[in-house]
């Protein structure tokens, strides 16, 4: 992410412009990387480690648009995931492999789900919304767990990608890229209509004060049940993809801890920008990859055998750091691009 | 058979929902006095039955490896406390769950990088190994009646201890509004502080009293916890009284879900389908039982009025 700190330290004209660039660096960066991943020598790693970014960065996306944009903690979000993922694979073991007919079954089943569970999650506020949310991500996940016949605890793998229209395009891992930096695209320009659009701004009003909104004549359920809706059925839209990329689908996509990863990867970003989602989902997913390696790299001073212990685990590090971006980072990596730099 | 079968389960359950309840009901006093989502409370579970497995190793004894982690398992919250909770209080929510998301990949890593990731095994004290016939031919663990004494016995202390004294005054009022103590005149950080570790030490000794039973291994608070979030939740935050109803319920309503909702289902469904729906909706329940308690009293079964 070298193209990150470059935007970081580029003289910006002035403070309005630069907001723009951020977005623009960074699709720029993912469009550019597959040249680099060819001359890399580990053009498969780099691949689908980007992928995986690109993927999680859909995901994160969607739960800052409920998160930041209506200060809907949901600590379930994984369950989407999860729904997208199973909708491939239940679908793909009943022949019906085409991406045609299975994306549109998951963002159906997405938003179902986040209709039913979300009509019944807004009802309560605060912490009892994000334990409700935490609830129904449970039950989905104990319920994959006990599908026996899509292979219960283990999950299943998927014999190969889906299918576009009867071709087998995706098999290619620059081909799954490209449609996945498209997907992430479409997720971006469309998460940033619906903010700015009305509907985006009573949002951000049930977000500051949901009596004064109802008092001017709107009813904040509505809207945070609609953008409830529209998270869900982007989150699904990643599970499908997420799917693609492992070609293996399992509970594992939806457990709680899931969840908070991805609620991570939004503060970690910045609340609230969008593509603030999608850099702290890079950043999490990097540190995740780099982290023993960087911690082995460091450590130079230490006895090897110290050194590799310390890779080892490198979620010590990670735990303590994440603690301290909470701490003394306010409003994540975005927040640190937006901040005016001291003379 | 299946009446005893029945009473064997209801056992089981009572058994877990009182471990439950020595979880939640620390968790549930830090939620409602300090208004803190403490998602480090499940590490300080595995951190007891750690201790618990520690410290048996080394005396030899579990009644003495049980008197050593619980003071130990209170330093440690308390330590925890002062590090980093402390620092939270006054952060929103959504701050406090992912610092104390952080607590968690720290502590389970932690645990392994010192005792390795194999599951640790502690032996059932000699004292109450075994079995007692407790109906005719019925034979139950005395450990898991031990445990289901300790629970009640625990319980009952925490009752007197919470209404009957001068810092469960304090504690329950801290609980209705907590700023409006602290204008009185009373140091609600010493009072939050006594609360963390307490409850720290309540969680140590539910996971200290199941290291026998289960098997001691990384990770093994994280589905407690969220079990223990579940119970509070349907107690209503901040009550003792509802977090005791509530881990009773949740763990009657697991423990003997499982074993009879095949059972139940084979009225209504064929024995195959019935053993499979019954398998996938057992360990749905307690959730659908939440979700049914917030849906119907958005605050929980005994909310704290304030």
């Amino acid at each position: 992410m070298t193209e990150l700190a470059d935007t970081a330290s580029a003289p910006a004209p002035s403070l309005s412009t630069r907001f723009e660039v951020v977005p623009i660096v960074l699709f720029a960066a993912f469009a550019a990387a597959p040249l680099f991943a060819t001359y890399s020598g580990a053009e498969g790693y780099v691949l689908s480690l980007l992928t995986r970014v690109m993927i999680f960065g859909i995901a994160a996306m969607a739960l800052d648009l409920i998160l930041g944009y209506g200060a809907l903690v949901s600590f379930g979000h994984a369950a989407f995931l999860g729904i997208g993922g199973y909708a491939v694979g239940i679908l793909a073991t009943h022949g019906i492999e085409d991406a045609l007919i299975q994306i549109p079954v998951a963002l159906v089943a997405s938003a179902l789900f986040a209709l039913v569970t979300g009509a019944i999650s807004l009802r309560t506020k605060g912490v009892y919304f994000i334990m409700i949310t935490l609830a129904f991500g449970q039950m989905l996940y104990f319920l994959a767990t006990s599908l026996a016949a899509y292979g219960g605890d283990d999950g299943m793998t998927l014999s190969s990608r889906s299918l576009v229209a009867g071709s087998r395009i995706l098999k290619s891992d620059f081909a799954f890229y490209w449609m996945c930096l498209i997907c992430l695209l479409g997720a971006y320009a469309f998460s940033r209509s619906v903010v700015a659009s009305r509907f985006g701004r009573v949002l951000r009003g049930t977000r500051e004060n949901a009596i004064r909104m109802e008092a001017i004549g709107f009813q904040p359920f509505r809207f945070q049940l609609a953008a409830y809706v529209i998270s869900g059925m982007m989150a699904g839209l990643a599970g499908c993809l997420l799917a693609n990329q492992a070609e293996f689908v399992s509970p594992a996509f939806m457990t709680w801890q899931r969840s908070g990863e991805l609620i991570f990867m939004v503060v970690l970003g910045g609340l609230g920008s969008l593509h603030g989602a999608i850099i702290g989902a890079a950043a999490f997913l990097l540190l995740e990859e780099f982290l023993p390696e960087i911690l082995h790299g460091v450590s130079f001073f230490l006895a090897e055998e110290t050194r590799a212990h310390l890779a080892e685990n490198w979620k010590m590090v990670f735990g303590p750091l994440l603690i301290l971006i909470v701490l003394f980072v306010r409003g994540g990596i975005m927040g640190l691009l937006r901040r005016p730099r001291h003379g | 058979m299946t009446a005893t079968l029945l009473f064997v389960q209801t056992l089981n359950g009572l058994q877990f929902g009182l471990i439950l309840f020595l979880i939640a009901a620390g968790l549930t006093l830090v939620f409602g006095v300090m208004d803190f989502i403490n998602l480090a409370h499940g590490v300080q579970y595995m951190v007891g039955a750690y201790l618990v497995a520690a410290f048996s190793v080394w005396t030899g004894s579990f009644g003495w490896a049980l008197l050593l982690a619980l003071p130990s398992a209170l330093g440690f919250g308390l330590l925890l406390e002062v590090l980093v909770f402390r620092h939270l209080y006054d952060r929103d929510h959504l701050d406090q769950v992912l610092a104390t998301f952080g607590v968690i990949l720290f502590l389970n890593q932690a645990v392994k990088f010192v005792w390795g990731a194999a599951p640790l095994s502690v032996p059932v004290p000699d004292l109450l190994s075994g079995s007692v016939e407790i109906a005719s031919g019925l034979l139950y663990p005395v450990y898991r009646l031990a445990i289901i004494a300790a629970g009640l016995i625990v319980a009952a202390l925490l009752y007197v201890l919470v209404n009957h004294t001068r810092i469960g005054m304090l504690v329950r009022a801290g609980a209705s509004n907590a700023a409006m103590v602290s204008a009185l005149g009373v140091n609600i950080q010493r009072l939050f502080m006594i609360v963390f570790g307490f409850g720290a030490m309540l969680a140590g000794f539910a996971g200290a009293m199941v290291a026998p039973i289960l098997s001691v291994e990384p990770g093994m608070g994280d589905n407690i916890l969220i079990l223990a979030f579940v119970v509070i939740v349907i107690g209503g935050i901040g009550s003792i009284r509802g977090a005791f109803l509530a881990a009773l319920l949740i763990g009657l309503v697991d423990t003997v879900g499982r074993s009879f909702a095949p059972n139940l289902l084979r009225l209504f469904l064929d024995p195959a389908a019935a053993s499979q729906t019954g398998r996938a909706i057992a360990p749905m329940l307690i959730y659908i039982f939440m979700a049914a308690v917030l849906f119907f009293r958005p605050s929980g079964l005994f909310p704290v009025k304030r």
